[in-house]
């Protein structure tokens, strides 16, 4: 196991796309040291900016596991690109967490930036804190957003939560943010608590669930039925009932949109087109 | 400063010179007979190939269009970005590459002319301050015209002289260098939201034709002497049963061609091919345009081949870009300049295992391969149409290489395949038909007479390549083929070399060519067009035309015109 903890506080944002379990896998300390981030605009090396210590453990999987001590809010694409391995941040982390990741875990028990798990393809991200903008969306322009993996988060999210989402879960046990599924095609969101306006605006399938107050559905959503309950992934349903709606009609979309019948009575009007 | 370029093969087709060893000697960036062999520098080109610099008759390199696709795609940028070194500035690609990548990409293929199409007159200022930035190669631009509504008024009177004179003026005064005419009439059309379906549709208000813009233009080309020829992108582009379309567009202007010599070409005719009723009996027409192409001397057409990549598809053709737009649902850009073209942009994907892709892509190959003569039809991509120019070196090796085609032909659409001319075309071009194809027959298409040869008093624009004729057998080594065009060994461009090893090592500025339209009686700039100017155009027709100090190396064509 690889425990690095920043040497002081950093001024400027860093690039270490090198924190990667993948990279570090069968290198020393010292060899770890030598790997290169950019700090500004300046070339630096890990050691110089990070204390490497490696703690002998048992690895069965012959995986490598990373812990992070600190505040790292301004380091960006940890674990891009990922494919097997552990991260464990203790302390805040900045944007692109696990960009393009495609297997292996990161556990963060602080905030992380915005674009955390943007363009992932497979693995798990577990954030136990709150999250910026752009969870699991794609690179700017881009439509090419999550496609498999799933992403838990135990605060609150940004706003445009899984954009062009094609696969993969997306959990979040706080409050999300506006256009929550934006444009997404498949796979599934699901919110505990309350969520901010315009939810799977553009959407064209997949499914969406809020378990808290929504304060409108988009008007080219149309009601669909109600239903006691739902299905969240294998072996896990969440008891309702929920207002099924369908959309977005713009794009002729067939996306499922459920909203908690309980915390919405605004929404009860809905009720007289079934 | 001198040059001797040694023992190299030359391939050099418009001076008839066909893998030849031979020296080449290089004087104050001219070709001439001899140079002083103690004091010139020697380039030991054993076992290579010399060809003239590459010739790119049709990309979009440049102009508001092409910036506007830039700005659409980020995400198209920040997976292919290059460093500053101590010689070239950083940049980005991909499909669309900033304009100093441009530069340097086309030089490291050993390119050294490309032309910038489809200007639209009134962003003339835009595209020539683009092309300035564009280093490395010499270029220039064609002015579309085809539905600009001077000409359409004056063909509609059937003045075609005053038509000439005032032709001649917009490309003196856009400082283009041809006709470019896109989806004649249809782009009028679409400002009221329509298109025209046939050459004998008319256009609204117009009370044209698109055959009598074609034609008519045909013979203002004729009558201003312009060395090229008009260059035109057929109506009903992109649709099935096109192909009719382009024989009847190529059959309009036979008999205005004389001496042998071509009056139309026909541009990304891969797009203007398309035989079938509706896209699932999408069929290849590029038999029958072979047949034609075959049998008459007047056209020529380039490939427009398409390459399976991630691209951006733009072009003045406003209607087909949104026929583009339905079909693949991505983000788009349409617009209307003001009132004289359109203009769209729409992300594309081709796909390997798509029917419709690939059998674009098995049309374009069946263009190059059934034409029997290489002066007829060029190699381009239409950049970034069908692909990005860097794909040149691939479609290079599939037309040298029956081999190539057949491991392409395995990885795509088996409903395609089976479809496909190509498995039962065995030609395979040789280094001397490639040299026509990428540079002779471009510049002699058009009429650029220090370019594409290398015979005395010729640009030194040359291009080295580390593939040895004698040892390599290109339908076999297809790969070395291809690796050998992407990276020149040398790319000599006005005597000075700027490409060594792939590598950019020398930073140059290319001049921008544009035709000084010499015509007896220059055009009257009437009250009626200043007022229509005042009224209609954002821009005042005084402040219009583009002043020589735009371009950073001027290098205008003084044309006689019989007007």
């Amino acid at each position: 196991m690889i425990t690095l903890t920043p040497k002081n506080e950093f001024r400027f944002p860093i690039i270490a796309e090198c924190i990667n379990p993948d990279i570090f896998y069968g290198k020393t300390p010292k060899e770890i040291e030598e790997l290169g981030i950019w700090e500004g605009n300046k070339q630096k090396k890990l050691g110089e900016l990070f204390k490497v210590e490696e703690t002998k453990m048992e690895n069965p999987e012959g995986k490598e596991i990373i812990t992070i001590n600190g505040n790292v809010s301004k380091v960006r694409r940890i674990g891009a690109g990922m494919k097997s391995g552990e991260i464990i941040v203790h302390g805040d982390v900045g944007m692109h967490l696990g960009e393009e990741m495609k297997g292996g875990k990161i556990i963060v028990h602080g905030n992380v930036g915005g674009w955390a798990g943007s363009m992932m393809k497979g693995g798990t991200i577990e954030i136990h804190g709150n999250v910026g903008d752009y969870l699991g969306a794609p690179y700017r322009g881009s439509s090419e957003g999550m496609r498999g993996g799933k992403i838990f988060v135990y605060g609150n999210v940004g706003n445009e939560a899984g954009a062009y989402m094609k696969n993969g879960l997306i959990k979040i046990y706080g409050n999300a943010g506006q256009f929550l599924g934006l444009r997404m095609r498949d796979g599934t969101i699901y919110v505990q608590k309350d969520s901010g306006g315009r939810v799977g605006a553009c959407m064209k399938g997949g499914k969406i669930v809020i378990g808290g107050f929504l304060e409108f559905v988009l008007p080219t959503f149309t009601i669909e039925s109600i239903k006691e309950k739902v299905k969240i992934e294998e072996g896990e349903t969440v008891a309702g009932p929920f207002y099924l709606f369908l959309g977005d009609l713009v794009e002729n979309g067939e996306g499922k949109l459920y909203v908690l019948k309980e915390k919405n009575p605004h929404l009860s009007h809905y009720e007289r087109l079934l | 400063m001198e040059l001797l370029i040694r023992n190299g093969f030359v391939y050099d087709p418009i001076n008839g010179v066909d893998g030849e060893k031979m020296d080449i000697a290089v004087k104050d960036g001219k070709i001439v007979e001899r140079v002083n062999e103690r004091k010139a520098k020697k380039i030991d080109a054993s076992g290579m190939i010399v060809m003239p610099g590459g010739v790119d008759i049709h990309c979009h390199i440049a102009g508001s269009e092409v910036n506007s696709g830039r700005l659409l795609r980020p995400e198209d940028h920040f997976r292919d970005f290059e460093r500053k070194t101590a010689v070239t500035r950083s940049g980005v690609g991909y499909s669309i590459p900033s304009t100093f990548t441009t530069g340097y990409r086309y030089s490291r293929m050993g390119y050294t002319t490309i032309m910038n199409p489809s200007m639209p007159p009134l962003e003339a200022k835009h595209t020539h301050e683009e092309l300035s930035d564009t280093p490395m190669v010499d270029k220039a631009s064609y002015p579309l015209l085809g539905d600009w509504w001077f000409t359409l008024e004056y063909l509609r009177d059937g003045k075609i002289e005053e038509c000439a004179r005032h032709v001649a003026w917009m490309i003196t005064s856009t400082k283009g260098y041809a006709i470019k005419i896109v989806n004649p009439g249809g782009l009028e059309a679409w400002g009221f939201g329509g298109n025209v379906k046939s050459l004998d549709d008319q256009i609204p208000y117009f009370c044209i034709t698109p055959r009598e813009i074609l034609r008519g233009l045909c013979k203002v080309n004729r009558l201003l002497n312009l060395p090229h020829t008009i260059h035109v992108h057929t109506n009903n582009l992109g649709k099935p049963g096109n192909y009719l379309t382009a024989l009847e567009t190529m059959k309009c202007v036979e008999d205005l061609a004389s001496d042998n010599k071509p009056a139309i070409h026909i541009t990304h005719c891969q797009f203007s091919a398309f035989k079938g009723s509706d896209w699932r009996t999408l069929e290849s027409g590029a038999e029958e345009i072979a047949n034609y192409v075959n049998a008459h001397s007047h056209v020529t057409l380039d490939m427009g081949q398409v390459i399976f990549t991630d691209t951006t598809t733009m072009t003045a053709d406003g209607p087909f870009q949104y026929t583009l737009y339905e079909l693949s649902g991505n983000k788009w850009v349409n617009h209307d300049v003001e009132t004289e073209t359109s203009a769209g942009i729409v992300p594309f994907h081709y796909r390997r295992k798509s029917y419709v892709h690939a059998i674009q892509w098995s049309i374009g190959l069946e263009l190059a391969l059934l034409i029997k003569d290489p002066w007829k039809i060029f190699l381009t991509t239409d950049h970034p149409n069908g692909g990005p120019f860097t794909s040149y070196p691939k479609i290079i090796a599939w037309l040298m290489s029956r081999k190539a085609r057949e491991a392409a032909l395995k990885r795509i659409n088996p409903r395609a395949r089976s479809r496909s001319l190509l498995p039962s075309i065995n030609r395979e071009l040789s280094f001397k038909e490639i040299a026509v194809m990428t540079r002779a027959g471009q510049a002699k298409a058009l009429g650029l007479k220090n370019k594409g040869h290398l015979g005395l008093g010729a640009n030194a624009d040359i291009a080295i390549y580390n593939l040895n004729p004698e040892t390599i057998d290109p339908s076999r080594k297809f790969r070395t083929v291809r690796k050998a065009f992407k990276r020149a060994a040398y790319t000599i461009k006005n005597g000075k070399i700027v490409v060594k090893n792939g590598e950019i090592v020398k930073h140059l500025e290319g001049a921008t060519m544009w035709l000084d339209v010499k015509v007896s009686e220059s055009a009257k700039i009437t009250e009626d067009m200043r007022r229509r100017f005042r009224e209609y155009w954002t821009v005042e027709c005084e402040n219009y035309p583009v002043t020589e100090n735009y371009l950073e190396v001027s290098h205008p064509i003084n044309v006689e015109a019989k007007v």
